[in-house]
């Protein structure tokens, strides 16, 4: 362990993976709030078929290319899943899960007939279903810090806007925050970290980075700056352990110990979590029933009025 | 004789205590609407009392029963918003669900039952609407075949959540002769209600509701200024301005 | 039969079932539960193996109920605990997949269980893999537990047609008329789940989210009637496979893949061209519905 350590390409693929982290904790918190986690997902898997014509038409493993294939792609599908939603009676959680498989049996089935036809060398592009951090070479590195450093500036030069849009948008309009240009940059932003994300971790898992930092994070704080820099850490942590252990076994795709790092965090907040964790809403259920037995009135004329759901 | 009879009753929303000691009963043959502001626990009210969602203490008795042993007695009409109104079914359908609890396991409905649901279609002026896809009917005609499926469960006591929200004219007419025609014939029904102003024509019986009974009884007795005020607090002045 | 023939046979049956039990997804609106399900059969199948060390069929199925009705409860369990719907889906179906893969790179090591092949399916090497059924002779493994799967799911279906409907539609209504929604919820997934494991083989685990959710919505746009949509979506499942296949053979190329986008080329036929609910006859007619109008006067008065 200590060896590969030290060999300098672990480190920048170590470096990659702790920003990609970031980044994706990051744009995981808008994503969280737009309520739009599973929308994570698809795209990722609708990136698949633009990889691979991407790379049909280059012929080389480009890595500039093939974001540019995956954006395009991804792109169509979120294009695709507002249309179906807009014009048809069909559900958004149906027209994610068809542009999700359906694109994704276009990119195996355009894998199969490039792995066919240009011949040997192409097992580079299976790693983009799985993701295997360690076969990165160099320049992917550069480029992928490149990208994921201007995700994280994007979204902390802007942050203050960024939290207005989330929370409330028709305020945000009126204060002249124009809501499609925001929505554009967000949808950009979104597609970038997870076409980069895509070479880490594969297609398949990329939304776990984007969801479940998010989710821990909210079980620490109510803040949502606090939340933001919180899922950061926990994604850059996480993409910084599952990327260690997978370099000790030969063979071992980096996405599922990036997930199952970030899981175990994830199960960390959830029991610990200092402001929704299982602990400590045990802790206050109990102090709340002694209360109720000593003023039964009072726990519950201090609740402000809700509004009434469901 | 009372046909309701809810004793102590706490529940929850999510973290927030929505319903605290909430106790009333219910005479047969009244014709009770539910009032208060939003958030006051009017709908989870009627969703505890049947068990949709869970309370946290307290007890309530149908016809000095449990739930479980009167469920065919006891009728329940969701608000329109609660089901998706694209789902592929026509307005007969609709109907006869009603009568999904009465025709058991295993069993399809059958002639009898179709005419039925029929019957309580023409009942609510719908008749011409059967073989209509659902999503085509106006939210007026939705209301009423969600009305006409409750009378054709045929139960004793009816629980209606804002049934009179968003219809037109003709359709709340419709419904609150339904509604007395129910009460007539010896029925009890419950309707969570928005429009203060109409409460005084409609309903003989009114329960204010504010996470707990403000007040309950007779209109002309319960549905006191004082009473909607203590109900309402500053939010009154707030509704009417709007 | 010949070998296409029951390379054919397999894949309308996956259409079938898939398409059958997609249209109660669609209107239970739980399409990504279908996505979540469909990964994490994965694992059940994984840990089935290692505890029996043999890929047989009733193993895989038990497997395959328990993690799906795992996922499905802990979906539950966290919403209940204040996370969003999706992003609990996200959470639980990631971690358990990942579980999954992991456990078949550092434990399995075996031919017959790779990952690739659990998500991409190889229906081209179904027929090779026979056992011997009484009167029938050799059949396939996979063909014949697609079959009893479909026949369990359309007794279940047919059985207790009415609950579905009702429970689908308006589970307040038919709780409250005592039906069981929580236990026709989880016995629902359970189907999702059997569902979803017998497609492995032939198609892999996300193309059978294609198989599962397309057709379904295609069959959504041509009818406003519950029994027609269904016959709809299973004659839907069966084209697609049918045109994937001969596409594969044609151009040489993963015949799950083009399974799966032939779905989606059903659908984008019925979403253009449907006279209902299609996008051409919407801006033929200028369709606008009578609610919407009333809404409108609702919102004035």
């Amino acid at each position: 362990m200590l060896n590969s350590l030290l060999s300098p390409n672990t480190q920048w693929v170590l470096l990659s993976t702790l920003i990609l982290g970031m980044a994706a904790g990051m744009i995981g918190c808008l994503a969280y709030w737009k309520k739009q986690s599973l929308m994570s997902d698809a795209l990722s898997h609708a990136a698949l078929p633009g990889v691979v014509v991407a790379f049909a038409l280059t012929g080389t493993k480009n890595l500039l290319f093939m974001i540019i294939g995956a954006a395009v792609s991804a792109l169509i599908g979120a294009w695709l899943i507002g249309w179906i939603r807009s014009s048809s009676r069909i559900k958004e959680d149906t027209a994610m899960g068809m542009i999700l498989s359906v694109f994704f049996g276009l990119g195996i089935m355009l894998l199969t007939i490039v792995n066919r036809t240009a011949g040997g060398n192409q097992s580079g592009l299976d790693n983009f279903i799985f993701g295997q951090a360690a076969s990165m070479v160099r320049k992917d590195v550069f480029t992928m810090l490149a990208l994921a450093l201007l995700v994280i500036v994007i979204v902390t030069v802007a942050f203050k806007e960024w939290k207005l849009f989330l929370f409330d948008p028709d305020f945000a309009r009126g204060l002249g925050l124009s809501s499609r240009w925001m929505n554009a940059i967000y949808m950009a932003v979104l597609v970038l970290v997870i076409v980069i994300g895509i070479q880490a971790v594969g297609v398949i898992l990329m939304a776990a980075m984007l969801i479940i930092p998010a989710v821990s994070a909210r079980y620490w704080t109510q803040s949502f700056r606090t939340m933001v820099i919180l899922s950061a850490i926990f994604g850059g942590g996480s993409g910084l352990i599952g990327t260690l252990i997978s370099t000790l076994g030969k063979g071992w795709p980096t996405g599922p110990f990036i997930v199952i790092a970030s899981s175990v965090l994830f199960t960390v907040s959830l029991v610990f979590g200092s402001e929704k964790g299982l602990l400590i809403q045990a802790l206050q259920l109990r102090s709340e029933k002694k209360k109720q037995v000593e003023d039964p009135s009072s726990s519950w004329t201090k609740v402000p009025a809700i509004r009434e759901g469901e | 004789m009372s046909v309701l009879k809810v004793q102590g009753l706490h529940a929850s929303y999510r973290k927030n205590k929505v319903l605290h000691d909430v106790s009333f009963e219910v005479e047969q043959g009244s014709l009770t609407s539910i009032v208060g502001p939003n958030g006051a626990g009017k709908s989870t009210l009627l969703k505890v009392m049947l068990e949709l969602h869970p309370k946290l203490s307290g007890d309530v008795s149908f016809f000095g029963s449990t739930l479980s042993q009167t469920k065919t007695r006891v009728g329940y009409v969701p608000q329109r918003g609660s089901v998706d109104w694209d789902f592929p079914t026509n307005a007969l359908d609709v109907v006869m669900m009603g009568l999904y609890g009465r025709v058991g396991w295993l069993k399809w409905p059958n002639k009898s039952h179709k005419e039925k649901a029929m019957a309580s279609l023409a009942q609510m002026g719908m008749a011409d609407f059967a073989d209509r896809q659902i999503s085509q009917l106006s939210g007026g005609q939705q209301q009423r075949v969600f009305l006409a499926r409750a009378l054709v469960q045929d139960a004793d006591l009816y629980f209606m959540d804002e049934p009179l929200a968003g219809v037109d004219a003709a359709t709340e007419r419709a419904i609150m002769t339904t509604l007395k025609n129910l009460k007539m014939s010896g029925k009890t029904v419950m309707v969570v209600h928005h429009d203060l102003q109409t409460v005084e024509d409609y309903f003989d019986h009114v329960l204010l509701l504010n996470r707990t009974v403000v007040a309950h009884g007779k209109t002309e007795d319960a549905f006191t200024k004082d009473n909607v005020y203590r109900a309402y607090g500053g939010s009154l002045r707030f509704m009417k301005e709007a | 039969m010949t070998y296409t023939g029951w390379i054919l046979l397999t894949a309308s049956l996956v259409g079938l079932s898939c398409g059958i039990v997609g249209v109660f997804l669609i209107l239970r609106r739980m399409a990504m539960m279908a996505d979540a399900i469909s990964h994490t059969v994965l694992l059940g199948i994984v840990t089935a193996f290692l505890i029996t060390r043999e890929l047989n069929g009733p193993h895989m199925l038990i497997g395959a109920i328990i993690t799906g009705l795992l996922t499905a409860l802990l979906v539950q369990w966290f919403h209940s605990r204040g996370v969003q719907q999706d992003a609990s889906i996200g959470v639980v179906f990631t971690t358990l997949f990942a579980i999954g893969v992991i456990l078949i790179a550092t434990q399995v090591g075996n031919a017959h269980l790779d990952t690739k092949h659990a998500l991409m399916g190889e229906i081209a090497f179904v027929p090779w893999e026979v056992m011997n059924v009484p009167l029938l002779g050799e059949v396939p493994k996979a063909t014949f537990m697609l079959a009893a799967v479909l026949l369990v799911v359309l007794v279940v279906i047919l059985a207790f047609y009415k609950e579905w409907k009702i429970t689908s539609f308006d589970p307040a209504l038919a709780a409250s008329i005592g039906i069981p929604v929580v236990l026709l919820h989880y016995v629902f997934m359970s189907m999702v789940s059997i569902t979803t494991v017998a497609s492995f083989d032939a198609v892999g685990a996300i193309m059978v989210v294609a198989m599962l959710i397309t057709p379904a919505a295609a069959a959504y746009l041509w009818t406003d009637k519950l029994s027609i949509m269904l016959v709809l979506s299973g004659a839907f499942g069966v084209i697609s496979a049918f045109a994937g296949y001969y596409v594969a053979v044609w151009l040489d190329t993963s015949i799950s893949g083009s399974m799966a986008f032939a779905t989606g080329i059903v659908f984008l036929v019925s979403f253009l061209l449907s006279p209902k609910h299609g996008v051409l006859s919407r801006y033929l007619y200028r369709y606008e519905r009578p609610d919407q109008e009333e809404q409108q006067i609702d919102a004035v008065s």
